[in-house]
C-alpha cells in the first residue's frame, strides 16, 4: 500500500529498496516539507518541557512522579509522529476511499461519549475512558474526519472536471455531513470544539470555491446562532461566565475570572526573557489551573518570557505558512480543501487558546496544537501534518 | 486515482486562499502584539502581582510590654484569658448565615443567642452597639472570659462549631497594686482603626489588623516601645495556600517594659488622701454659698524636686481602666465620657486648669524683685487697696503694716502685691501703654506658665497667662457677642460684657492688680505648679516632668534610661531664691499653713509650702496647696474644695508622713518610710522576662486621735482666704 510517487498509489509501481526509495530523486523524503515537520516537532518538544514544568509539582496529578507527564507527552509525540508517517505512507488520496468509513467511525465514537462510557472533565462530557489511565477525546478525530469528509464531497465533481465549483446541492450535503457530529459534540457540551469545527467548515467552504452566498450565509447563520444561543439560555451558567469573564475577570473572580487573571499574571510576569524554566512562581505555585493542557502557553509566557512565547508563535506561524503554501501549490481541489481545513483548524484553535491566556478571547477548553498535553489532540494534529505532507508529496509533478 | 485531470485553479479559489493566509497571519500578529503588550510593556505590573500572589504572611502578634512602678511592680501587664472568637467569613458561608452555630455557642457560653449575634454583626450607621467595628475578615471575639471547660467543649465538638475558635490570648490587665489605680496616667488601649493602618502602612512600625493601640496616658506615649514588633513569617505558597518554601522570617519581638518613677505605694497613698480630703471638704460649710463644698474633682502630683520625675499622680474622679479591656461596652463608654460622671478619663493633674490663687505669689514676688523692688524692702500691707474707685480686699482681712515680700508670702498679704502691680501698671503707661515692661507677665512666662511643661503624657493643656496679647485676641474673638449682650447698669454678667465690649482688649489697672495674686483670667495646671515649686526647691531648674524612667527590653538586656530634661531656669538669682525658700518655710511654721503642720520635724525635714484659694465665678473656691521638702514636691488642688490649707493641707501632710515614715507627732520611723529619698536604681528584669518585684500591701492610713485635730484649729484671723 506504499505510495512512492505521485503516479503510483497502490503498489503497482516498480519495487525498490527502502533506502533507495528514500534518497531517490523523486523520493518522498526529498519532497517532504521539512520546515513544517521541523516546526511541528519543535513545538511538541517545547511542549514537553512546558508540560513537565507545569506538572512536576502537581503531585495529585502525576502520582508522585515528576516525569510522568513529560514521558507521556513524549510518548504521545512519538505516537503522533508515527501516525504522521503512516498517513504519509498511505497518502491522502488512498485515504479518500476510506473517508466514509473513518467518518462513520468518528461519529460512532462521539456518540459513545454520550453513553455511560463517556467521562466528564472540566464540565465537558467529552472523553471516553479506555482504561489503564488512557482516555480518548473523539471530538479531536472528528475535526479531521469533517475536513476529509467535506473535502471528498466538495472536490469529487470538481476534481473530476464536471464542475468548476461545487454546486449548491453538494455544498448543502457537505454541510449536513459536518452538522451531525457538531450537534453531538454540542450536546456534550464541548463548545470550544464546536467553535473550531464551525471555523473549519468556513475554511473548507472558502477553499472549495463554494458560492459567496454560502460563505456569507454561513457567517450570518453563525452570528444569528450565537445570538440565539445566548438569548435562549441554551448555554450553561459556566459557559456564559467563561464568555463574560475573559474581558472582566472581576465578573467571576473565584471561577473563570481567576483562571484568566492568574494566566495573565503568569504571562505578564515573564517579561522579556522569563524567569527561567522551572523558576516561575505562578507555575511552581500552581496558580494557573489546567496549566499542562489548555493553559500551557502561560508556562512559556512566565518561564521563557517574550522570547520563548514569541518562538512558539513563530513556530506556529511557520506551520501555518507551510500549510498555506501547500494549499496554494497543490492543483487538485481535494488537497486544497484538506489543507485549508487544517489551516482553519490550527489557526483558529491556536488563536483561541493563546488568545484566552492573553485575555483577548473567551475561555474555552481547547488545547494548543502540539504543545498542550493530551494524547488525542496530539495524534489528530500529527495526522493533520501527515495529510499536509502527503498533499505536498503527492502533488502532480506536472503542476 | 491516478491521472487526475488537470483542472487548473480558478481565480476564486486562489483569491480565497490568499484571504485565508492574510487572515491567519493577522491572527498571529494580534497574538504577538498582545504578548508584547503584556510582557514587555506592562511586565513589571504583573511581576509585582505575581509576587503578592505567592507570598503569604503569617503574623505572630507581639506581647505588649508591662508598665512597671519604680520598684518593678506591674501597674499594667498581661494575663492569659480564653478568648472565643468567630470567623465571620466562615459563618456567612453557611446557609443560615451561622445562626445555628451561634445559638449553640451561646448555649455553651451561657449567653443569650441575641447577645452573641449582636457582638458578631458589623457596625454601620444604623446598627446600635454592641457591634463589631473592626475588619470583617478578622476573628471577632465573642467573650474573653470563657472558662477552660467552655473552651474544651468548643474544641472537642469542632464539627458543631465551624468558624469558632477558643484560644488563650494575652489580654491587658491593670493590676492596681496596693489599690494604686493610676488610671489616667496609665491610659488605655483600643483597637486600631482602618485609617491608622493605612497611615502607618509604610512606616517602620506598621499596625496589624488585630493590634490594640494606646489611646491615652503612658499606653499612648510609649505605645511604640510597649507594642514591640509582630513576628512575620513570609511563606511562598501555592494556589491552595500550601507552603512550598519560606521566604523570610522575622521573629516576634515582645514589647519593652516601661519602668516609671511612680511608686505604687505612694500612688496609693496619694489617691487615698486626695479622696479623703475631698470627702472631708464635702462636710465643710462654704460660708459664701451657705452650702457644703462640692469638691467635685481634684488632682495631686508628687514629684522628685531635683529631677522632675513623677512619683505619684492622682486625678479624681477616676475609673477602672480594665473597663477598656476586651472592648468597652457602649453603656460603659457613655458613662465614662458623660457629664454626670464628671469626665473621669481626664487626667486633671495635666488637663485640669484653674486660677492658682496665692500659690502664684512666688511668681509675683520674683517679678517684683526683677522689676527692682527689694525683697527685704518695706511694703504697706493695708486691709484693702483701692484702684480707680474699685476696692480690692486683702482677703486676709487684716493689715500687717509695712512688711517685706517674704512676710507677704508667709502671711499671704494680697495688698502688698496689689500695690506693686498697680505701680508697675502705671509705669507701663496705664491705659495708654508705651513700651510696657510687663514684669509680672514676663516673669510668669519665664516660669513656664502658659505653655506645656512637656510631661511624657499626651494632651497636656497649657493654662493661660492673661497678658496683653491674650487680651487682644480674646477680645477679638468675643467682642461681637459681648457688644450684643452688654448693658450698662444691667446684671453683673451684662455689665462685665459691656465693659468687655468697650475696652476688653486693654489691660486695665484692675486686671493687673487682680492678676498679681493669681486671680482673674489666669489658669494653671497642677503639673505646672509642681514644676515651678520643684524649681524653687532645686535651685532654679525647671525640669520637664517625666513619668517614664527607663525602657527595658522584655529580656531585661537592653536598658534605655530616660534622663531628666530641663526646659529652662527660673528668672531669679540665688539670694532671692533663698529668701523665697525661707518665706515658704515660714508658711508652715508661722504662716498660713502653720496650723496644719504642728509637730512637723522642721529641723530634720524642712517643709516649705504655699496655700492658695482661687475664686471661680459662679462656683465655690478652688483649693490649692503647693509644698516641697528637699527631695519632693507635692501639689494638690481640689475644685470647689474651699481653702488651700483647710482642704488640702492635711492630705498633703499625710502623704509626706507616709513617704518619710513620720507619725503625727513628727517622730520618724525609717522602717515605715515608703520613700525617704528618691529611688535611683532600676528594678531587675530577668532574661526570661520575670521581674523581682517586692510584695505590696494596700495603704493603711494612720488613725488620728481626735483631740489632736482640735488642738490644731485654724488661726482665728484666717477666715476665708489664705
Amino acid at each position: 500500500m506504499a505510495g512512492t510517487s505521485g503516479f503510483s498509489v497502490s503498489g503497482y509501481g516498480p519495487e525498490r529498496g527502502t533506502w533507495a526509495r528514500l534518497v531517490a530523486r523523486d523520493s518522498m523524503a526529498r519532497r517532504l516539507d521539512w520546515p513544517l515537520l521541523f516546526s511541528a516537532l519543535a513545538l511538541s518538544l517545547i511542549g514537553s518541557l512546558l508540560v513537565w514544568s507545569a506538572t512536576r509539582n502537581r503531585t495529585q496529578l502525576n502520582q508522585g512522579d515528576p516525569y510522568y507527564f513529560l514521558l507521556r507527552h513524549l510518548l504521545n509525540t512519538g505516537i503522533g509522529f508515527a501516525l504522521m508517517i503512516g498517513t504519509i505512507w498511505l497518502g491522502h488520496r488512498t485515504l479518500r476511499g476510506a473517508v466514509p468509513a473513518l467518518y462513520g467511525l468518528s461519529v460512532v465514537l462521539v456518540l459513545l461519549v454520550l453513553t455511560p462510557l463517556g467521562a466528564t472533565i472540566n464540565g465537558a462530557h467529552a472523553w471516553i475512558v479506555i482504561g489503564g489511565g488512557f482516555t480518548l477525546q473523539p471530538s479531536e478525530f472528528v475535526k479531521v474526519t469533517i475536513i476529509l469528509g467535506m473535502a471528498v464531497m466538495l472536490a469529487a465533481r470538481v476534481d473530476a472536471g464536471d464542475l468548476i465549483h461545487p454546486d449548491h446541492r453538494t455544498v448543502a450535503k457537505s454541510l449536513g455531513l459536518a452538522v451531525v457530529p457538531m450537534a453531538i459534540v454540542m450536546l456534550m457540551p464541548d463548545l470550544g470544539s464546536v467553535m473550531v469545527m464551525a471555523v473549519i467548515v468556513l475554511g473548507v467552504l472558502l477553499a472549495s470555491g463554494a458560492s459567496n452566498r454560502w460563505i456569507i450565509g454561513l457567517i450570518g447563520a453563525g452570528a444569528a446562532g450565537a445570538v440565539a444561543v445566548a438569548a435562549l439560555g441554551v448555554l450553561d451558567e459556566y459557559q456564559i461566565n467563561r464568555f463574560a469573564a475573559f474581558a472582566n475577570p472581576e465578573l467571576d473572580p473565584a471561577g473563570v475570572g481567576y483562571n484568566t487573571n492568574q494566566a495573565r499574571i503568569a504571562i505578564g510576569s515573564g517579561g522579556l526573557t522569563g524567569t527561567g524554566l522551572f523558576h516561575g512562581s505562578q507555575t511552581t505555585g500552581q496558580f494557573v489551573p489546567e496549566q499542562q493542557t489548555d493553559f500551557v502557553f502561560t508556562v512559556a509566557g512566565e518561564e521563557l518570557g517574550f522570547v520563548g512565547a514569541g518562538l512558539i508563535l513563530l513556530l506556529l506561524g511557520v506551520v501555518l505558512w507551510r500549510a498555506c503554501r501547500i494549499a496554494r501549490e497543490t492543483t487538485e481541489l481535494y488537497g486544497t480543501i484538506v489543507a485549508a481545513g487544517i489551516i482553519a483548524w490550527f489557526a483558529f484553535q491556536s488563536f483561541e487558546n493563546i488568545g484566552m491566556t492573553l485575555g483577548i478571547m473567551p475561555v474555552a477548553g481547547l488545547p494548543l496544537p502540539f504543545v498542550s498535553y493530551g494524547g488525542t489532540a496530539m495524534f489528530a494534529a500529527w495526522i493533520a501534518v501527515g495529510l499536509l505532507q502527503s498533499i505536498r508529496v503527492q502533488r502532480p509533478i506536472t503542476a | 486515482m491516478s491521472n487526475i485531470p488537470e483542472t487548473g485553479r480558478t481565480p476564486r479559489v486562489q483569491i480565497r486562499l490568499v484571504i485565508i493566509q492574510v487572515l491567519v497571519f493577522s491572527l498571529l500578529l494580534t497574538l504577538g502584539g498582545r504578548l508584547w503588550y503584556l510582557q514587555v510593556r506592562n511586565g513589571q505590573e504583573y511581576t509585582d502581582e505575581a509576587k503578592n500572589n505567592h507570598v503569604q504572611q503569617v503574623v505572630q502578634p507581639a506581647v505588649r510590654g508591662s508598665i512597671l512602678d519604680s520598684r518593678g511592680i506591674p501597674l499594667a501587664d498581661n494575663e492569659t484569658r480564653l478568648v472565643v472568637s468567630t470567623s465571620r467569613t466562615e459563618l456567612m458561608k453557611m446557609k443560615d448565615k451561622g445562626v445555628a452555630v451561634l445559638t449553640r455557642l451561646a448555649d455553651v457560653l451561657d449567653m443569650k443567642p441575641k447577645d452573641v449575634m449582636d457582638k458578631v454583626r458589623l457596625c454601620d450607621s444604623k446598627t446600635p452597639k454592641p457591634c463589631w467595628n473592626g475588619s470583617p475578615y478578622q476573628p471577632i471575639p465573642v467573650t474573653d472570659e470563657a472558662t477552660t471547660q467552655q473552651a474544651l467543649q468548643i474544641r472537642e465538638r469542632a464539627e458543631d462549631f465551624p468558624g469558632v475558635t477558643a484560644e488563650p490570648t494575652a489580654v491587658r490587665r491593670y493590676t492596681a497594686p496596693g489599690l494604686a489605680n493610676t488610671a489616667q496616667v496609665l491610659g488605655y488601649l483600643s483597637p486600631v482603626t482602618d485609617e491608622e493602618i493605612t497611615k502607618a502602612q509604610n512606616s517602620d512600625s506598621p499596625y496589624l489588623r488585630s493590634d490594640q493601640v494606646g489611646r491615652s496616658g503612658l499606653e499612648r506615649t510609649y505605645d511604640k516601645q510597649l507594642r514591640g514588633k509582630a513576628g512575620v513569617t513570609r511563606y511562598e505558597v501555592d494556589n491552595l495556600g500550601r507552603v512550598i518554601g519560606q521566604a523570610r522570617n522575622d521573629e516576634a519581638e515582645p514589647g519593652a517594659n516601661v519602668v516609671t518613677s511612680i511608686d505604687a505605694r505612694v500612688q496609693a497613698v496619694t489617691e487615698y488622701e486626695l479622696n479623703e480630703a475631698m470627702k472631708a471638704a464635702r462636710k465643710e460649710m462654704d460660708r459664701n454659698t451657705s452650702e457644703h463644698y462640692k469638691a467635685d474633682s481634684g488632682a495631686a502630683v508628687v514629684m522628685e524636686a531635683k529631677t522632675g520625675r513623677v512619683v505619684a499622680m492622682a486625678s479624681l474622679p477616676t475609673y477602672d481602666p480594665n473597663a477598656w479591656v476586651g472592648g468597652i461596652s457602649a453603656k460603659e463608654y457613655a458613662r465614662l465620657t458623660g457629664k454626670k460622671s464628671n469626665f473621669p478619663l481626664l487626667n486633671r493633674a495635666i488637663q485640669g486648669q484653674a486660677a492658682p490663687g496665692s500659690i502664684f505669689k512666688v511668681v509675683s514676688s520674683t517679678a517684683a524683685v526683677n522689676a527692682g523692688y527689694k525683697f527685704n524692702g518695706n511694703y504697706p500691707c493695708p486691709s484693702s487697696y483701692s484702684v480707680g474707685g474699685q476696692v480690692f480686699q486683702n482677703f486676709e482681712s487684716r493689715g500687717y503694716g509695712s512688711i517685706t515680700l517674704g512676710k507677704a508670702l508667709e502671711v499671704s498679704c494680697d495688698t502688698v502685691f496689689y500695690g506693686i502691680a498697680h505701680k508697675e501698671w502705671q509705669k507701663d503707661g496705664g491705659m495708654k501703654p508705651k513700651h510696657p515692661n510687663d514684669w509680672f507677665y514676663k516673669t510668669a512666662h519665664q516660669f513656664g506658665l502658659g505653655k506645656e511643661t512637656g510631661i511624657d503624657l499626651p494632651n497636656e493643656v497649657t493654662g493661660r497667662i492673661p497678658d496683653r496679647q491674650w487680651k487682644q485676641s480674646f477680645w477679638e474673638a468675643n467682642k461681637v457677642s459681648w457688644c450684643q449682650q452688654g448693658k450698662k447698669g444691667g446684671t453683673y454678667v451684662e455689665k462685665i460684657a459691656y465693659e468687655g465690649c468697650l475696652e476688653g482688649n486693654r489691660m486695665r489697672a484692675g486686671d493687673s492688680v487682680n492678676y498679681s495674686i493669681g486671680q482673674g483670667d489666669t489658669l494653671v495646671t497642677p503639673i505646672q505648679m509642681a514644676t515651678i515649686y520643684s524649681a524653687i526647691a532645686n535651685g532654679g531648674t525647671l525640669y520637664n516632668p517625666v513619668v517614664g524612667k527607663a525602657i527595658v527590653s522584655a529580656d531585661g538586656k537592653r536598658v534605655e534610661e530616660i534622663a531628666p530634661k530641663s526646659h529652662g531656669k527660673l528668672p531669679t538669682q540665688g539670694r532671692t531664691l533663698e529668701q523665697i525658700n525661707e518665706a515658704l518655710a515660714a508658711v508652715t511654721t508661722t504662716g498660713s499653713a502653720a496650723w496644719r503642720f504642728g509637730g512637723w520635724p522642721q529641723d530634720k525635714i524642712p517643709m516649705h509650702a504655699k496655700t492658695g484659694t482661687a475664686e471661680v465665678y459662679g462656683k465655690q473656691t478652688t483649693s490649692w496647696f503647693a509644698s516641697y521638702t528637699e527631695d519632693y514636691t507635692i501639689v494638690m488642688t481640689i475644685s470647689q474644695g474651699g481653702t488651700g490649707s483647710g482642704a488640702s493641707g492635711p492630705a498633703v501632710r499625710k502623704i509626706y508622713e507616709a513617704m518619710y515614715g513620720l507619725n503625727a507627732k513628727g517622730d520618724q520611723d525609717l522602717s515605715k518610710a515608703l520613700m525617704p529619698e528618691p529611688r535611683k536604681e532600676l528594678p531587675e528584669i530577668q532574661s526570661d522576662g520575670s521581674i523581682d518585684a517586692p510584695k505590696i500591701r494596700p495603704y493603711e492610713p494612720v488613725k488620728e486621735t481626735p483631740d489632736e485635730q482640735t488642738l490644731a484649729g485654724p488661726p482665728a484671723t484666717s477666715t476665708r482666704r489664705d
